[in-house]
């Protein structure tokens, strides 16, 4: 009976998401108070349902019902118990549910943040929340519903994919989606500012912690994802352009030119329709990932199932909600375009260099990823985009991106003196160059040029970033003006982005890969490192049965740590898998991964040194904790509606 | 006006490729090949490469060639399965190891498995041209008299063995594992 109130409670919250869509959108068009006020209540309740839907699944999993399809095909009785809840969304019906959850919860997010905004456009925002749930709710019940039945029950599941039982992979799927679903919500206020065809000068700063909040979720989300791939698929690769990958990818790209470019429409009121097409593009690259993961219409190592009326169906809610949105934005944006003047040389136009070298990457990523689909339905045969693609044409628009940051941090509003520019960012270019030349020659003893690019341009994003926070330390106290944690959010940001830089360039350059076989009481060395094969053995895991080798690492004759990599073979779906061990560390990791027996006792081995591969996923973070210090701005709590009287006056920021 | 009615301008082209996308299959791919001979090759073996691999290597045996690459994830999802037709050795499958690096290919087979009788090293990709491979992975069962059987485009999967490749392997073969030399 259970499963049967999940589905219940469903069917409950599309009822409620069909009043969120319509009434509050009429009531907010013939401004009836009371239409509009149902929108809050009604959001809260779908809310409410969606929540029991999703826990009724849990539910099923913990207790192991079999009955239930979704749960026959992917949990089984042995799988551990976390691993159970990470199958809730181990497949596709259950990850969409997943996505309505997250959906609504950002709803009722916005029902809650929305209180000090005027009263229509809080409706118009929630009003069209509740479109995008009602064709996601629509799409799961009619084509993916979780809760259908299996009868006779089997008796036991068919196991959760052991790829994905890890545990980077249980909290991957929901902060993934809590980034791309977020996308939502500054989508809603694009449109709902172009159905009142006006956009209120406030409306950039309403929209920005927004949008910063899940482009912090989306940041964290795809490091998890290329973390979970690196130690688990990847031979140390850490990113393979997969059109899964792809697919989070672009909203991240999409959403970072519209953090930016938020930033000038809000100080300057300028670049209207230019944010809102952002705003509008970053949600649709969103739905369209969904699109391309769930149809199947491109193939990927994500195997998901594909099923044509899926496809369909999502193609035709993208074509609603984008491509409605874009009609709107046809008729309605050109009304709201603003002259405004800046010159070549102020913050204004380093924005939108950022927006432009932004742009670039994301329609070079779309055309790799949709290249073999055009070609296809052309009739010109089939092919296969490859990293070797990707990797060169996100490079063009990257580096220069990457050297621009560095200024642009530094740059000021309206215009500047180029002049105060040079000297100020002397210092960090000069200290750039020299260290980005020099540190790979002293610490790898070679370096290719595009090595000391790479190292170049991190360094020189690490030291503009922490010019200014450095500045304020050394002359604390006498120090001209404190930064505000939207400023000091932007710093670390964009530290970030260099400490990532820095581990990219510095892991694809010089991480070694050695093959070798080797028996138990061997002894050998890989650059400085002395490996001991002690032992291997038989493990058994909850559902899987492993052998184990153990490694002894030592380091100038001192024991630093003891490996133990296996080889695992999952009993229900008998695949087997690699869990490499892995040594982290700050300056490099070191990787184990056990090969074949060949007989005799000897193992074949991969041993792998990556130096500063920890930098990527650490340059992640520190990006979305940027994100985090940003959105505490406490400029984005004050109740009061402040007109931007102060536009045009803020010229005089140091910053 | 024009720069307001672009997006939706692209928009639906887009939408019109995915319409039409939707009623292809990525994975199928018609080979020119079935039913007629395989292309001759030859190349250095992947771990001898002062060896070659060619088509006389694999003539009069039924065979599996698999295309395979180590920036291919898909043939890291097929890997397993592989292996494990290996393990059970009903026909003896030989790689093509595809536009790869030599020392990670190496690194893979150590890893993974090898489920290779051996592997072609096709480092530009010359052969897989020959051969008509669209994409890594890539199967093909060949017969005794080195025609194209089948040829099947992305992971293997159980499914796909059992339904596509087991039927047309006893059929050639008589029993399994199969025979290396015709009985008569």
């Amino acid at each position: 009976m259970i499963p049967e109130f999940g589905q219940f409670a469903l069917i409950l919250a599309l009822g409620l998401a069909l009043i969120q869509a319509v009434v509050p959108l009429l009531g907010a068009y013939r401004q009836r108070e009371d239409w509009m006020a149902l929108a809050r209540p009604v959001a809260t309740g779908q809310f409410v349902f969606v929540s029991v839907a999703f826990l009724v699944l849990c539910h099923a999993f913990l207790n192991d019902d079999f009955s239930v399809l979704y749960v026959a095909t992917n949990s089984n009785s042995a799988l551990p118990t976390p691993y159970k809840i990470a199958a809730v969304w181990g497949a596709h019906e259950g990850s969409l549910l997943l996505w309505i959850l997250i959906l609504s919860a950002w709803t009722l997010a916005v029902t809650v943040g929305s209180r000090s905004l005027p009263q229509d456009f809080a409706a118009r925002v929630l009003g069209v929340l509740g479109i995008v749930s009602v064709g996601m709710l629509l799409f799961t019940i009619l084509t993916s519903n979780p809760f259908d039945r299996l009868l006779p029950a089997a008796a036991d599941g068919n196991d959760l994919n052991p790829l994905l039982q890890d545990p980077a992979l249980v909290i991957h799927p929901p902060i993934l989606y809590a980034g791309y679903v977020g996308l939502a919500v500054p989508f809603a206020f694009a449109i709902a500012a172009l159905l009142a065809g006006s956009l209120s000068p406030a409306w950039a700063r309403w929209t920005r912690p927004w949008t910063v909040a899940s482009w912090m979720f989306l940041t964290v989300g795809i490091a998890l994802g290329s973390w979970w791939a690196y130690y688990e698929l990847g031979w140390g690769g850490w990113w393979f352009w997969d059109p899964v990958e792809n697919a989070s990818f672009m909203p991240w790209l999409a959403g970072t030119a519209l953090i930016h470019s938020l930033a000038v429409t809000e100080r300057r009121g300028i670049f209207k329709s230019w944010t809102l097409l952002l705003a509008i593009a970053a949600f649709s690259l969103s739905l369209l990932g969904t699109f391309l993961v769930r149809s199947g219409i491109l193939v990927s190592v994500h195997a998901f199932a594909s099923d044509p009326a899926r496809g369909l169906f999502i193609l035709l809610l993208l074509s609603v909600i984008s491509g409605g949105a874009l009609v709107l934005y046809a008729v309605r944006a050109r009304h709201l375009t603003v002259e405004g003047g800046f010159r070549l040389l102020s913050r204004e136009s380093f924005l939108l260099m950022n927006n432009i070298l932004l742009v670039v990457a994301t329609a070079a990523v779309l055309f790799g990823t949709l290249y073999p689909l055009f070609l296809d339905a052309l009739g010109q045969g089939k092919i296969s985009v490859g990293p070797p693609y990707f990797n060169t044409v996100f490079l063009i628009p990257m580096l220069p991106l990457v050297a621009v940051l560095g200024v642009g941090m530094h740059t000021t509003w309206v215009r500047m003196s180029g002049e105060s520019l040079i000297r100020r960012l002397m210092i960090p270019a000069g200290v750039a160059i020299v260290l980005g030349v020099s540190l790979p020659w002293l610490a790898f003893g070679q370096a290719s040029a595009l090595t000391i690019i790479g190292v170049t341009a991190g360094l020189w994003v690490v030291g503009a970033s922490l010019l200014e926070p450095i500045k304020r330390v050394i002359r604390r106290g006498s120090a001209p003006m404190a930064l505000t944690r939207g400023q000091w959010g932007m710093f670390l940001a964009h530290l970030g982005v260099g400490i990532f830089v820095l581990g990219a360039t510095v892991t694809s350059s010089y991480n070694i890969e050695t093959d070798s076989s080797a028996s138990p009481g061997d002894r050998w060395e890989v650059d400085g490192y002395e490996l001991l094969f002690r032992d291997v053995r038989q493990v058994q895991g909850p559902n899987y049965v492993a052998t184990e080798g153990e490694f002894e690492v030592r380091r100038d004759g001192r024991l630093m740590t003891v490996l133990t990599p296996q080889k695992r073979v999952y009993r229900v779906q008998s695949s087997p898998m690699t869990e490499a061990a892995i040594d982290v560390g700050w300056s490099r990791d070191l990787f184990v991964a056990l090969g074949d027996p060949l007989g005799d006792g000897a193992w074949s081995l991969r041993v792998q040194i990556k130096p500063l591969i920890r930098f990527i996923w650490l340059g992640a973070l520190i990006m979305a904790f940027g994100g985090l210090l940003a959105i505490s701005d406490p400029r984005y709590r004050t109740k009061r509606v402040r007109e931007d009287a102060q536009i045009g006056s803020q010229q005089a920021e140091t910053i | 006006m024009w720069r307001y009615l672009m997006p939706i301008g692209i928009f639906v082209v887009l939408a019109a490729f995915f319409l039409r996308g939707l009623s292809l299959n990525p994975r199928y791919v018609p080979s020119p090949l079935l039913g007629k001979a395989a292309p001759e090759f030859e190349l250095p073996r992947l771990k001898d490469p002062g060896a070659s691999l060619g088509s006389q290597d694999i003539e009069g045996k039924v065979a599996l060639l698999n295309v395979w690459a180590t920036w291919c994830v898909g043939c890291r999802q097929e890997h397993g399965l592989l292996v494990e037709l290996a393990e059970a050795n009903d026909v003896p499958i030989y790689g093509l190891n595809w536009k790869d690096d030599r020392g990670a290919a190496l690194g893979w087979l150590s890893s993974l498995g090898d489920p290779y009788v051996a592997s072609a090293f096709d480092e530009l990709g010359e052969v897989a041209i020959d051969w008509g491979v669209y994409g890594a992975p890539e199967t093909f069962l060949l017969a005794r008299d080195g025609t194209v059987l089948y040829k099947h485009i992305a992971p293997l999967t159980r499914e796909i063995w059992a339904s596509e490749f087991l039927p047309r392997i006893v059929e050639q073969c008589g029993s399994l594992p199969c025979p290396l030399v015709e009985n008569e």
